[in-house]
């Protein structure tokens, strides 16, 4: 393996999280909870803290209360520096390169992250009112096309291009469930057959319930130093990020995607060499220097089973097309040649948007010092995380030890 | 669908026995865009703020499809009640843009399949004060032809 191409990597000091649920309680009351642990974990006392990020959660207030400033009173005022991230559901990744940025450039030292949220029952919709402009209103007053209907879209494309199967789907869930069962952190810790989940109901064809997942209340915080500090206090247990990537599409983006009502159009400019996806992936792999092929584990998005092959792909874990042949033949799960998504994935956990590329980066860190207790990936190494959300959002990041 | 339907949205497609989508086209790099463009075009190479309207392609290929088996949230409006599922395509044009759409009354995900052609057309999506609101929809069609409901089953 090469060694991260800028040499500049940070140490992840501490990593912790509020358990995934359904809690119904303030999501500053989760927010704490993870930073508490996430501090206790390092080591490093919130009054040492120089840099606090908050990823921003959108239903819950309007911005001012919902930003990293929320935390720091949470916490105590300590005069840290704040700052704040949106970036969807890689608002943690964001929030996380922020941190990072700041290390790197010598502007800070001990950073704290923290994301959490709330989640309402049921289908996320837009924002109240008529807005006639806001293409994630549109698509539900036009068209009707809630998020599990792109996912579909997604699953079908894998069915009649590549044979895949609605088995095929309902084993990816089988699989994360069977990972998430000793999760602490998880909010579903139960076997789940393939029977249970094409005997629960269809949503949006090929896509049954126990194929997408839920909505969930959960925080997650990573203490982020940089590696001389954690070298000097001894903290961390040597786990680094190597790479965070948050890039945009490359114009023509050519793959619908949500909330939009359609891609680009090739007219004038043809489709770039690689997908968003695949591109969110080799950004993070040529900044850390590393091939797909040092990659021990994968922490991936599976807003829906069929999303996880997908991501198998778009990180170049296979070839297109063959990430049903890897989930059969075990390589995908806990004990086979890359494990995808040890901690049970957003099968187990259901998904808390600021909190869950920040969940992502904790599940690596445990990995990686070997105490994911019952889930843990012998020898793990390296590991990647992926994730992509609304409106040209998304990240991917390498961490290794 | 009455005399006095009117589109859902303003400006986004043409009525009448040929409906058809309105892109808006840059006038300086030609690249084409639905739902219509204004103010500056989003190639990252091109300057251009005007555009002209054109009509976009009415048949194009299926990229992928599947349904709402469940009423979606508000501002959803249904048009049934009690709800009716309905099929939803995603459709590439010859333009080089891919398109969502609803599919035409009566149509469901077995009539469809990737790769394969449909056609655009206008329905009734809800009816509100003022009438049947319309909308553009996809219809498959197979060989160039329209695939007569329930005709799927024979297949």
């Amino acid at each position: 393996m090469n060694a991260p191409r800028s040499g500049q990597s940070v140490a992840v000091a501490g990593v912790g999280m509020h358990p995934w649920g359904k809690w119904g309680r303030n999501f500053v009351e989760y927010g704490v909870h993870a930073a508490r642990a996430a501090l206790a974990d390092s080591g490093v006392d919130w009054r040492d803290v120089d840099l606090i990020v908050g990823g921003e959660t959108v239903r819950n207030g309007y911005a001012g209360y919902v930003a990293g400033a929320t935390f720091a009173q949470a916490l105590g005022w300590n005069g840290a520096k704040v700052a704040t991230s949106y970036a969807a559901c890689a608002t943690g990744a964001q929030a996380l390169d922020t941190a990072r940025a700041r290390i790197l450039a010598g502007m800070s030292e001990v950073a704290l992250v923290v994301g959490s949220d709330t989640t309402p029952k049921g289908f996320l919709a837009p924002n109240a009112g008529e807005r006639w402009d806001d293409p994630d209103w549109l698509r539900f007053r036009l068209l009707g096309m809630t998020n599990p209907a792109y996912f579909a879209l997604y699953a079908r494309r894998r069915m009649d291009l590549y044979g895949a199967t609605v088995e095929d789907f309902a084993q990816v869930k089988v699989k994360n469930a069977r990972h998430g069962l000793a999760n602490p952190n998880a909010r579903y810790r139960k076997e789940v057959s393939v029977s249970d989940v094409l005997s629960s109901a269809v949503v949006s064809d090929p896509l049954h319930l126990l194929d997408i997942c839920a909505t969930s209340d959960g925080a997650a915080a990573v203490v982020l130093t940089s590696t001389e500090y954690a070298k000097r206090h001894g903290l961390g247990g040597g786990v680094r990020i190597d790479a965070i990537s948050t890039v945009t599409p490359t114009f023509p983006q050519t793959v619908i995607d949500m909330p939009l009502l359609s891609t680009d159009a090739t007219t004038a400019v043809a489709a770039p060499a690689r997908t968003f996806k695949e591109s969110i992936g080799q950004a993070a792999y040529d900044e850390a220097g590393i091939d797909p092929a040092d990659v021990s584990l994968a922490e991936v998005y599976d807003l829906s089973t069929a999303l996880e092959l997908d991501w198998i792909e778009d990180l170049q874990l296979c070839k297109r097309g063959e990430a049903e042949a890897l989930l059969r033949a075990g390589d995908t799960t806990i004990g086979g040649r890359i494990p995808v998504n040890p901690s049970g994935g957003l099968a187990c956990f259901g998904e808390a948007v600021p909190a869950q590329a920040l969940a992502q980066v904790c599940e690596v860190a445990w990995q990686l010092r070997g105490q994911a207790t019952g889930r843990q990936v012998d020898g793990a190494r390296v590991g990647i995380t992926a994730n992509q959300g609304l409106f040209g959002h998304g990240s991917s990041v390498i961490l290794s030890v | 669908m009455t005399d006095t339907a009117t589109p859902a949205i303003d400006g986004w497609f043409t009525t009448g026995p040929d409906p058809a989508l309105l892109g808006s086209r840059c006038t300086t790099c030609e690249t084409v865009y639905f739902p219509p463009a204004s103010g500056f075009c989003r190639n990252p190479g091109c300057a251009g703020e005007e555009f002209a309207q054109t009509p976009l392609s009415r048949r194009g290929t299926v990229w992928s499809y599947t349904d709402a088996q469940y009423q979606p949230p508000a501002p959803y409006i249904s048009g049934t009640d009690p709800y009716q599922p309905f099929a939803l395509a995603a459709v590439e044009l010859p333009e080089g843009l891919v398109v969502l759409g609803q599919v035409a009354d009566g149509y469901g995900v077995a009539d469809l399949r990737v790769g394969a052609e449909a056609e655009l057309v206008v329905e009734t999506l809800y009816t509100d004060e003022t009438g049947d609101r319309t909308v553009w929809r996809w219809r498959p069609l197979i060989s160039g032809q329209v695939v007569e409901v329930g005709e799927e089953a024979d297949q």
